[in-house]
């Protein structure tokens, strides 16, 4: 039988059907139900991994998310490879392919091995103290050696192919953790008629049941295990009861929103392809249960870290719950009673056990047991030391003192194949700190226990330090009731269970066994090869703070967080600083409490659900036309229209010259769009723009300019007066919705007297531009209603008309300079109209234009774009906008344009650059300099805002702001370009016709 | 993330808010008549308390209104919800 460490019965695997895995290629046998590790363990594979700096030969410490050693490469297929996963937690199935990681070569003969050999080479902080110079060598030599030596697995390289989903879930009440306390909790909520859901990491519900062999044990008098099934079958009957097994509690954050993460299909060999791999639920509690158990503590002693030396409680798991005997002769060492569990029940199945106890005079029930059943304990001695290459052989202890400190004295070595620690347990307090509650050291159970809390939570049994199963139950039934009634529920009364079980002694903890050999290594952190010399020496470096510490150790900074590390590395630094544990301060544990994909957090939120994606009514028309589309916030706008053989450049050239002397179209719907109704629309408009408005007649356009109250540009646009009441704004395209919600705040908080109604219609009128000096005969050809002549639609007015038969507002407005038309028209017609006018425009030219062409056109003119020319910073005057400025009435931000800054002379002002070398475009945000070799730091005076070349001028030109940029027309500038600078020469800000013929054509 | 109860709806995550800072913040009346200083003040200068604070939050996602709430925030629990025009009380309630 190759399974030669599972026993012959017992356990809840299936023994009746055998699966095939492999690990580092290797073929193995084991049964449903159990774990990889447990299945490793079975077929008596000890080495599974290697330690981080060191890579010291390592094997399972536990049996659950704690475990710092056994980590393992998933192989799953299809660009499925998943690093660092706990083999403690991978549920075995069949045709599992694993690898262990952090090797050069095989496990067992792993060339960076050589590493610890060179340990005094590689203390703490060694990456500061030896990788400083030469500076370069850090990135090209030092760095890449180091990832390769210490890498933690391989990051997949293929795109995840699998598919994640959320769940938005309310609940009464949240019990996290299906142990006694758990179920218990779960159970007296769920009997008040409560919304409970209760979720467990492992694939059962029963927590440290599972793992109980029931030894001397009642639970309303039968065992255990009975008192489990019967929970089981209640919670069945709750129908306002959801149990989440394969399921990881991993966050708690505001409000009692906690975040869960379940593992649909991982355990699977051919998952459904309708189910998720995992699914994050988003829990809203009004109330939660912690109840989350206990980690037991790893001893520290020298050479601790050997495969076969674990905690006695996941020797105890893979007995009882996966049929494994760990170790046929076995060294159990403890400060703690509960490990005598462990020996009783290895001794049960066979090995011969040996007890150090680190206690003088252990008293606990379960002490007296393991005498009468004939196992030898060794009182008041501890471990100091192990042999063993690939697993442990002997393990060395030695008398204590009263204080834990070994006795000189004779060193007694016990031959043994595997070693069980216990150093006593710690609460998992992890939720319950992420949720903000104070953690208190508890010095009679030598440890941190849940303090004060923050929201509306508790924690019940182990996870606040109450270890026996009468406590779990009795507080997971008030618990579960409590938060029930808190949530609004009636208690239902149900009487407390009676439990016998054997009475604890009490616990005695010895921080940190030192030999007495120079030279030798206790581990504290496993899976960052932290050791207590370590921390020594970070405290004797200066290193007091225990976040210091950490940081320079890297104790409890890896995968596991210092699940089994942090407290005793406390506990450690509070002995070499002679200060009370409570004064060093402890952790602060953070989200996630296991690793979390990005996967699971993306959701379906990837790909084309990313974003939401818009696209205007002539989007498809567009595409006809060959557009190349670019991203505008969520809008999908045409770029350019490129010919059969074009590139971006000419295409850009060809459409510019197009308007400028015949006709182009371009479709603006993106604009933000604003109508504006009630009786105060002028005094609103008065209040938020920095011109004024009272006086603008029906049906005709006015630009204007908003501005924050600190006086700063923050959007423009044109605005329209539609009716005596009724007006129709239009903002920019990235910024329609901020300016509604400005214009809204202003509305309701500061001006609820106004009578104005605002209501966003971007989405409501496709806008089509007509823009060049043909534009009017293109429109007047369609026109089936109204009147566009020069004589009555001038320039910045608007009529209601009809184009091709269909009703439209065509305002006269240009952002080109030429004489320019925009036509709205329903949305629904968007297409049809703009189909409409390229066919009537054909004979004169028409050229349908992108954003890229719209921004060459404009700037020539002169003509800004909020966000580009504008950064938050710049005002009116800088842009030599007074124009359009009141003098005479208040607006938004205008006390702040007199403020003594806003006045200075040398404020970065709006100016043209032409290049000297007319070839030379600048890049946008290139810096403006004095001099072509400035001395370094060198002063900037201004940057580029915008930068083109130009058709129509026949050369490159740029927009600028520049440091008292107007006084400077006419000067010799230099602008930063690739490696060095290109000479400038400064202009005013308008570089087609200034004059505005164009413009009223 | 927050719960906020917004004094239309009820109770909403905080993703469907946009928060707005200090409530209370009252425009001057006439500001061509006040100080730089006093118009800086007004413009820039907000409480940071620890511990009770009266704040602006807007429904962004829902019914689009403004409110007041008042919050801890050292806990950050909310100790009252007001619609805009309803003074919260010395007290914050
Ligand atoms: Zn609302």
């Amino acid at each position: 039988m190759s399974q030669k460490a599972r026993i012959a019965q017992g356990g809840r695997i299936d023994r009746s059907r055998t699966i095939r895995f492999t690990f580092d290629g290797k073929r193995y046998e084991g049964h449903p139900g159990d774990t990889l590790a447990s299945a490793l363990l079975a077929n008596g594979v000890h080495l599974v991994g290697r330690s981080f700096k060191y890579h010291r030969p390592r094997g399972f410490l536990s049996a659950g998310s704690e475990e710092p050693n056994g980590l393992v490469q998933l192989e799953m297929g299809g660009g499925r490879t998943d690093p660092n996963f706990k083999a403690t937690q991978i549920e075995l199935f069949d045709g599992l392919v694993a690898e262990s990681q952090n090797r050069k070569g095989s496990l067992r003969y792993d060339r960076n091995a050589v590493n610890d050999r060179l340990a005094h080479f590689l203390p703490a902080g060694f990456y500061y103290k030896t990788f400083k110079w030469p500076a370069a060598f850090w990135t090209k030599v030092y760095e890449p050696r180091i990832r390769a030596a210490a890498g933690l697995g391989k990051a997949p390289t293929a795109p995840d192919p699998d598919r994640y989903l959320h769940r938005h879930v309310w609940t009464d009440v949240l019990v996290v953790g299906a142990g006694p306390a758990g179920l218990a909790a779960a159970l007296a909520a769920a009997r008040t008629g409560a919304r409970v859901i209760l979720c467990d990491e492992q694939p059962e519900v029963g927590g440290s049941l599972l793992s109980e062999s029931g030894r001397g044990i009642t639970v309303d008098e039968v065992a255990p295990d009975a008192w489990l099934e019967r929970a089981k079958a209640e919670l069945g009957q709750h129908p306002e009861l959801t149990v989440l097994t394969r399921t990881t509690c991993f966050g708690y954050y505001d409000h009692n929103y906690l975040g869960l993460l379940e593992k649909v299909t991982d355990h699977l060999a051919d998952p459904p392809p309708d189910l998720p791999r995992q699914r994050l639920w988003r829990v809203r509690a009004k109330q939660v249960v912690l109840a989350t158990g206990a980690i037991e503590r790893p001893l520290v002693f020298p050479d601790n870290d050997r495969p076969g030396i674990m905690l006695a409680s996941a020797a105890r798991t893979y007995l009882n719950r996966f049929g494994v005997l760990v170790g046929r002769e076995v060294v159990v060492c403890t400060s703690d009673d509960s490990a005598y569990d462990a020996a009783l029940d290895l001794q049960g199945a066979g090995a011969k056990v040996t007890v150090v106890d680190q206690r003088h005079t252990p008293i606990g029930e379960r002490v007296v047991h393991a005498q009468t059943a004939g196992i030898t304990i060794l009182r008041g001695q501890g471990p100091v030391g192990s042999q063993g290459r690939f697993r442990v052989a002997q393990l060395h202890v030695q008398a204590l003192d009263e204080a834990g400190r070994p006795i000189m004295g004779r060193v007694q070595a016990l031959s043994c194949d595997a070693v069980l620690m216990c150093g006593g347990w710690n609460p998992t307090v992890h939720l319950f700190s992420q949720s903000r509650g104070k953690l208190r050291w508890d010095e009679g159970l030598a440890a941190f226990v849940p303090g004060e809390g923050m929201q509306e939570e508790r924690s019940a049994g182990a996870c606040r330090g109450s270890w026996t199963l009468a406590e779990a139950l009795v507080e997971g039934l008030a618990a579960g009731t409590e938060a029930a009634v808190a949530a609004g529920f009636e208690a239902h009364p149900t009487p407390a269970p009676a439990v016998r079980e054997p009475v604890l002694g009490p616990h005695q903890p010895v921080w940190l066994l030192e030999g007495d050999r120079a030279g030798q290594r206790a581990w504290v952190d496993f899976q960052n090869d932290v050791t207590a010399k370590d921390l020594k020496l970070a405290n004797r470096e200066g290193f007091r703070s225990i976040e210091h510490v950490k940081r320079y150790t890297t104790n409890g900074m890896a995968t596991d967080q210092g699940k089994t590390s942090n407290v005793t590395g406390l506990a450690i630094v509070a002995e070499n600083l002679s200060r009370p544990i409570p004064e060093i301060g402890t952790t602060t544990f953070r989200p996630p409490y296991t690793p979390t994909t990005f996967g699971a957090f993306a959701g379906p939120s990837r790909g084309d659900l990313f974003d939401p994606v818009r696209r205007t009514p002539m989007h498809g028309w567009a595409e006809r036309q060959g557009a190349v589309f670019e991203d505008v916030g969520l809008w999908k706008r045409a770029w350019y229209f490129p010919k059969p053989g074009e590139d971006m450049h000419a295409a850009v050239e060809r459409e510019c010259r197009a308007v400028r002397n015949a006709v182009g179209m371009f479709d603006a719907t993106t604009l933000g769009k604003i109508d504006i109704q009630g009786k105060d629309g002028a005094e609103f408009l008065n209040r938020i723009y920095t011109n004024a408005w009272s006086k603008l007649g029906i049906g005709k356009c006015r630009y204007g300019l908003m501005l924050r109250e600190d006086g700063m540009v923050f959007d423009d646009g044109v605005t329209t007066r539609i009716g005596e009441q009724h007006f129709h704004m239009t903002t920019t395209t990235g910024g329609a919705a901020g300016v509604l919600a400005w214009l809204e705040s202003w509305l309701q908080t500061e001006w609820p007297e106004l009578q104005v109604y605002l209501t966003s219609v971007t989405e409501q009128w496709a806008v089509i531009a007509l823009q060049g000096p043909k534009a009017r005969d293109v429109l007047q050809a369609v026109l089936t209603r109204g009147d566009i002549s020069k004589e009555a639609l001038p320039h910045l007015s608007m009529t209601e008309a009809e184009v091709a038969g269909i009703p439209a507002r065509i305002f006269r407005i240009s952002f080109t300079g030429e004489l320019g038309f925009e036509v709205n028209v329903p949305a629904s017609y968007g297409e049809i109209v703009t189909d409409a006018l390229h066919r009537a425009g054909q004979p004169f030219g028409i050229t349908p234009y992108g954003t890229e062409a719209m921004h060459v056109l404009r700037a020539e003119k002169g003509y800004i774009i909020v966000g580009q020319e504008t950064d938050g910073t710049v005002t009116p005057q800088d842009l030599g906008m007074d124009w359009a400025v009141s003098k005479q009435k208040d607006f938004l931000g205008k006390r702040s344009l007199s403020r003594p800054d806003m006045l200075s002379p040398d404020r970065k002002q709006l100016v043209g650059l032409l290049p000297v070398d007319p070839k030379l475009v600048p890049g946008e945000g290139a810096q403006i300099v004095e001099s072509p070799k400035p001395k370094l730091p060198a002063k900037m005076i201004g940057h580029v805002t915008s930068s083109y070349h130009s058709a129509s001028l026949g050369r490159s030109f740029a927009l600028a702001l520049l440091s008292g940029g107007r006084a400077r027309h006419g000067q010799r500038l230099w602008v930063s370009h690739g490696d060095g600078t290109a000479e400038v020469e400064v202009t005013a800000p308008v570089f087609i016709d200034p004059e505005g013929a164009r413009l009223h054509g | 993330m927050l719960l906020i109860t917004c004094p239309h709806c009820g109770p909403r995550a905080e993703t469907e808010f946009r928060n707005g800072g200090e409530a209370g913040i009252v425009r001057p009346r006439d500001p061509a008549a006040l100080s730089d200083g006093a118009w800086t003040g007004y413009v820039f200068t907000r409480q940071n308390p620890k511990g009770r604070f009266h704040e602006r939050w807007c429904h962004a996602q829902g019914c689009g209104r403004w409110f007041t709430a008042v919050r801890d925030t050292v806990t950050d629990r909310f100790l009252s919800f007001h619609p805009a025009g309803e003074q919260p009380d010395e007290a914050g309630r």
